[in-house]
């Protein structure tokens, strides 16, 4: 029998996190593109930098990324990191898997409902072969068929005569093309529709692994999913209409589902959990599924840095998560809905201000203070892609403006600065992927810990970036706890 | 430094000290701020 604690609080009853390792379309993320725009051949000035798949498989933080390095491991863990890889680097781990290009491009074409995309004959072979024995997407799954491809001549077509956009590997060959939606429409152009695409079938792989696990919902017991990746899906009449999420569902097999699309920056992720709880305690869903695809426009984003410091460039891959919230089963952790920090209209810009919406005001609501928190997961970009580019390393500057709230609360002494950010912080590891990279990345080693592990309360922020829409100088952040079930005192 | 009657283009960081903070102690400080930015460089 179900047991329901008597407020209702929501769980997280799974997490799934994926990468695909995608080396020839960073030449078309958005800072290469601008950059590299009048070089002949940027795909052979890049070429020294983009690692092959074992290197990205190898690489530790990625391996954190799908929970097969705990966090403390990588803080263990000799730098530079893409100078010291991992001796055993799994596809597959607890929380999802290290795509290699090929398949990916398998998937991007079987996620394409419009035939916009064309593979080369070779690739497209390649891509279907491996693609149908994928244990989570494989042809028994019920996907749309990897097409055939098609003639490098008429690739060459498509590009030429049809605004097709060029898509090229890292040894210089046409891979395929992309065309555009419409005639005239700025929204529909090959770029933005492969972009799109990108984050669709990485949303799709995260939510495979996480119907594929022991135990998980059907794909039809799915009533209703949350889009917050960063693709604003639409046309000219409508820029970032949507809806991402459903066809996401429409793919995954989630016939009885629908849904909708969070957008906040890189925020979204924090403000759809905390709706799909809202969702599950208001009653009016059972279970809710949040997906997010990840962003081809930020691969490579700091590469300038990583060619200037002659290492491979880290941005490489995309991400995709999937998080299943649902009514209390008594054993997951339990989302706190009574514990959530708001950066409100009127909490202003100060960094202080900042950090008392986020964290201590929400804790103390319910009378927790910081150091009831066993880990903070905050930023988590991984320093090694941002600092060659001098943009520090941003998950540490965040930790130690939380030990710094700490020492103004009275709670450490100045001096113990150091010892908070170790122990209830954590290194950053996730690729430079917006929205998945605040804080969600830590979401699967954090339910293990809840779970079968030693933590008894976790504590995830985002934030985003408005002001880059400008609309607003506002930034957004949003927090939740994620508690072990049945914790005393709690809920 | 003295900033009064100085005008000043303030530029923030997202995960430091963000744009409008900036601006507000340099209006504080009797500054004219002519632009207010955040940066993200993630």
């Amino acid at each position: 029998m179900r047991r329901v604690t008597s407020n209702g609080m929501p769980v997280v009853r799974a997490v799934s996190l994926v990468l695909a390792h995608v080396p020839s379309l960073v030449r078309l993320g958005s800072k290469p593109l601008r950059v590299l725009r009048e070089i002949d051949k940027p795909i052979e000035y890049l070429r020294p930098h983009l690692r092959d798949w074992d290197a990205a498989r190898a690489y530790v933080p990625n391996q954190v990324f799908i929970g097969n390095v705990d966090v403390d491991a990588l803080a263990a863990w000799p730098t530079p990191w893409h100078k010291n890889p991992s001796a055993e680097a799994p596809r597959f781990g607890p929380d999802g898997e290290i795509m290699p290009e090929d398949e990916f491009f398998g998937l991007l074409a079987a996620c394409d409902p419009f035939d916009l995309l064309a593979l080369d004959r070779d690739l497209a072979e390649r891509a279907r072969v491996a693609l149908d024995a994928h244990p989570v997407v494989g042809r028994e799954s019920g996907r749309p068929a990897v097409r055939a491809g098609i003639a490098s001549a008429a690739l060459d077509e498509r590009v030429d005569k049809h605004g097709a956009l060029r898509i090229v590997g890292v040894d210089g060959r046409l891979l395929g093309a992309m065309l555009p939606g419409h005639d005239e429409d700025d929204t529909l152009t090959g770029q933005v529709l492969l972009e799109n695409l990108a984050c669709k079938a990485t949303a799709v792989l995260a939510l495979r692994h996480l119907l594929a696990r022991p135990g998980a919902i059907a794909a039809v017991d799915v009533r209703y999913v949350l889009s917050c990746g960063e693709e604003a899906v639409g046309d000219r009449y409508q820029r970032g209409g949507g809806n991402v999420a459903k066809a996401v569902a429409e793919w995954a097999g989630c016939a009885r589902a629908t849904g909708s699309d969070v957008k906040a920056f890189c925020c979204g992720p924090m403000h759809a959990l905390m709706l799909a709880g809202a969702l599950v305690r208001g009653g009016l869903q059972d279970d809710v599924i949040v997906v997010a695809g990840g962003s081809l426009a930020k691969l490579g984003m700091k590469f300038q840095g990583h060619v200037k410091h002659a290492m491979p460039i880290v941005e490489d891959v995309l991400a995709g998560f999937a998080v299943h919230v649902s009514r209390d089963d008594g054993v997951s952790p339990v989302l706190r809905l009574d514990a959530i920090g708001r950066h409100e209209v009127g909490s202003g810009s100060a960094p202080l201000a900042i950090v008392k919406a986020l964290y201590t005001e929400p804790l103390g609501r319910v009378g927790l203070t910081l150091l009831d928190v066993d880990r903070f997961s905050l930023e988590l970009h991984n320093p090694e892609a941002t600092e060659p580019a001098g943009s520090g390393n941003v998950p540490l500057n965040n930790y130690r403006t939380l030990a710094s709230l700490a020492v103004v609360e009275k709670l450490i002494a100045r001096d113990r600065i150091d010892e908070f950010v170790r122990t209830r912080g954590m290194p950053g590891f996730s690729p430079t992927q917006g929205h998945i990279a605040s804080a969600i990345p830590y979401l699967g080693h954090a339910r293990r810990g809840l779970t079968d592990g030693r933590l008894t309360r976790t504590m995830f922020a985002g934030k985003g970036s408005l002001f880059l829409g400008r609309m607003t100088q506002l930034p957004d952040g949003l927090s939740l706890v994620l508690e072990r079930n049945g914790t005393k005192g709690a809920t | 430094m003295v900033l009064r009657g100085k005008k000043v283009i303030a530029l923030g960081e997202r995960d430091g000290v963000p744009g409008p903070a900036v601006a507000e102690c340099a209006v504080r400080a009797g500054a004219d701020v002519v632009l207010t930015l955040t940066a993200c460089y993630v």
